[in-house]
């Protein structure tokens, strides 16, 4: 078992067409079941043609009544990305995975309020997709620094779950899913969330949250850890040094006002029973501590 | 992006937001004339730099006569203001914004920012105009009154009206107010802001709300479609490393340590700058290199870190993914063969590819230290700003 997607899962992706699209669908359909999870692209001008053997449809909505695909992944430039979205929860699939990065917060914040009441689930966007380790990669993480195991990883950075997952394996240990939620200030899915499927996953023995300046979801997950977690979790928050008032790389990684900071989030999570490290190259093995 | 409080009071009057009439000047001839051309007898000087607390550190003064005018303008314009805002090192000012004088019966406080949790615009405003909003947040938080606003239908009337009531607008002039905070909504959706701040909004003696400061900040990743506004960027605002940088398209922070860092990936350049420091150095730079990094950026980045007078090491910290750790490491070795490598490197490799990168290092024969994992390769970098010499691993 895993969370939100498994080797059975079917996949259309938006912008498989493009440059980045093309790259990451290759390379997902050569990792462990992709051959047979990447079964649809869409691009209204390309409709009827195939890329690599994959068709491609007119609409979202087409590729999944003529392929069952439930789960789309986006790679659509930053101007017509949250419209992409729209179009996936208007065809009512369960879950978008939203990489393209850059995406206007204007349109976000639109595109959220549509999505309110709707059955869809969003990942992202800005963020590096979800792995269940040997049976399916949706996202541009390398495949192979992962190993089959029972930790859940969540995290707001790519590269942070990057590291995260090498410490992991490196111990020995292997991941049940490692999932990016994504560096933009206004996104789908955010650390309670999916700390909430970990929990309820029987496949997860433990959790590694990695989190980073800016907003507040870090401290509304520790809270809701220490009330219902029955898992141990770790965690690490990226910028302990990184100025106020500057974005450092991602949207939504800014201290502004005084809130927002690192020691702040680490502060609560301490408070609410989560094992923090200010060592980033530590995570793996506090982890190990609490198993 | 920011910009300037003339250029966001330019942006309100195109919405319908009064503002006081003024003019920027760049020259003392320019605030003369600006000066002429209003009524007076009352005007303000205003010092433009992208900084809050101007009034305090002496960057706002008021005149009262043509000659005031000339003496404070010729006065404020290079000179270094410090606000709590600017740093200890405080910014040049360039330019001036001259207006009329307003006879301010009340000042109060009006905002706008996403707010995350809600994900939604939230109004916020307050009766304590004038001062600094954050010490009203904490201080006494009942005083600041919010509201969302629907992002398809708008900020509504009674919503707007409520807020006016709420902060003291008086009876007669809440549908002004209201008129106005939705104008200024309009003016955040459209220009795609991430910050609209009036501090204060003034209640006049004759009876009009109006806009006495205007400060706009905007989402960078809209400005594709405002080249209106990305003409109003002041290049003198932004530290030249950073602005250099961003010709590359890196992400580049310039701060005060000596270790510099080259990082792909947002999260792990800030969570690098933390292990430097958890070690005792201190990262003299945020630098993410992105995830398509050629040897040109590569050695842009390098070059532009090479500029710091004060950098004694450099710590590359790549952990590839997409990013080939063969490609990053020719990168590396031809910036530095390129730039010339001034002080200790210190390069942690891991990742797609980590071998073949690792291979091109070691042949380089260049004295390129190698980090094992990120605590080692913090480790050795520290010691190297030192001056110890670490064992090459």
């Amino acid at each position: 078992m895993s969370i939100l997607i498994n080797k059975n899962t079917k996949v259309v992706t938006q912008g498989i067409t493009g440059k980045t699209g093309q790259f990451h669908t290759k390379m997902c359909r050569e990792y462990a079941n992709g051959r047979n999870c990447f079964v649809a692209g869409v691009n209204p001008k390309k409709a009827g043609e195939d890329f690599e053997g994959i068709p491609i449809f007119g609409t979202v909505k087409e590729a999944r009544a003529k392929t069952g695909a439930t789960v789309s992944v986006i790679y659509v430039p930053p101007p017509f990305a949250a419209a992409a979205i729209d179009e996936a929860v208007e065809a009512d699939l369960d879950l978008v995975i939203c990489i393209t990065e850059g995406i206007p917060v204007r349109d976000m914040v639109k595109t959220r309020a549509k999505m309110r009441g709707r059955k869809t689930i969003l990942l992202g966007p800005n963020c590096p997709g979800t792995i269940t380790p040997e049976e399916i990669k949706i996202g541009i993480m390398p495949g192979h620094i992962h190993r089959p195991g029972r930790i859940g990883i969540v995290s707001r950075s790519g590269t942070l779950t990057y590291e995260a997952v090498g410490q992991v394996t490196a111990l020995g240990l292997g991941q049940s899913s490692a999932v990016g939620i994504g560096g933009d200030p206004v996104n789908g899915l955010k650390h309670i969330d999916v700390l909430r499927m970990f929990n309820d996953d029987p496949n997860t023995d433990a959790v590694i949250m990695i989190g980073e300046i800016g907003g507040g979801d870090e401290e509304t997950a520790a809270y809701w850890v220490k009330d219902n977690m029955k898992k141990p979790v770790v965690g690490f928050i990226a910028g302990l040094t990184a100025p106020p008032g500057k974005r450092m790389g991602h949207a939504g990684a800014i201290i502004s006002g005084g809130k927002g900071t690192a020691q702040e989030k680490l502060s609560v999570m301490e408070s609410c029973g989560i094992k923090v490290t200010r060592n980033p190259a530590e995570m793996g093995k506090l982890l190990k501590s609490v198993l | 992006m920011n910009i300037h409080e003339y250029q966001g009071k330019e942006i309100f009057r195109k919405y319908g937001v009064a503002t006081p009439r003024g003019a920027p000047a760049f020259s003392v001839d320019d605030a003369v004339a600006a000066a002429e051309s209003l009524r007076g007898p009352v005007w303000v000087v205003k010092a433009q730099i992208h900084a809050g607390g101007r009034g305090k550190g002496g960057g706002v003064k008021l005149a009262r006569s043509i000659g005031e005018v000339r003496e404070l303008a010729a006065k404020m314009l290079g000179m270094t203001l410090k606000t709590h805002q600017t740093g200890p090192q405080g910014r040049v000012v360039h330019r001036l914004l001259i207006e009329e004088g307003a006879d301010i019966k009340k000042e109060l406080y009006v905002a706008m920012v996403v707010d995350r949790a809600q994900q939604r615009v939230v109004l916020m405003a307050s009766s304590e105009g004038g001062m600094d909003i954050e010490e009203v947040a904490a201080k006494t938080p009942e005083k600041i009154h919010r509201v969302a606003i629907d992002p398809f239908s708008g900020l509504a009337d009674a919503d707007a009206a409520d807020i006016a009531r709420k902060i003291g607008v008086p009876d007669a002039l809440v549908g002004q107010a209201s008129n106005l905070f939705k104008a200024l909504y309009k003016c955040f959706d459209e220009s795609d802001c991430s910050l609209v701040e009036v501090n204060p909004l003034i209640v006049t003696g004759d009876g009009r709300v109006v806009a006495l400061d205007a400060k706009l900040n905007f989402d960078d990743n809209a400005l594709f479609r405002h080249p209106d506004i990305v003409a109003m960027r002041d290049l003198d605002e932004e530290d030249p490393a950073e602005v250099e940088a961003s010709k590359f398209d890196l992400n580049y922070i310039q701060l005060d340590g000596d270790i510099g860092c080259l990082v792909n990936g947002a999260g792990l350049a800030m969570a690098t700058m933390d292990v430097i420091k958890l070690y005792g150095g201190s990262p003299a730079n945020f630098l993410d290199v992105g995830g398509g990094a050629t040897t040109e950026k590569v050695t842009e980045a390098f070059k532009i870190m090479l500029r710091n007078p004060k950098l004694k090491a450099i710590l590359v910290n790549i952990f590839g993914g997409i990013m080939k750790c063969d490609v990053i490491a020719a990168g590396v070795v031809a910036a530095a063969r390129q730039v010339g490598l001034k002080v200790p490197l210190v390069v942690r490799l891991e990742g797609t590819n980590v071998d073949l990168g690792k291979k091109i290092l070691a042949d380089s024969g260049l004295p390129i230290i190698s980090g094992n994992d990120m605590g080692d390769a913090a480790q050795k970098v520290v010691a190297a700003a030192k001056g110890k010499s670490p064992v090459p691993a």
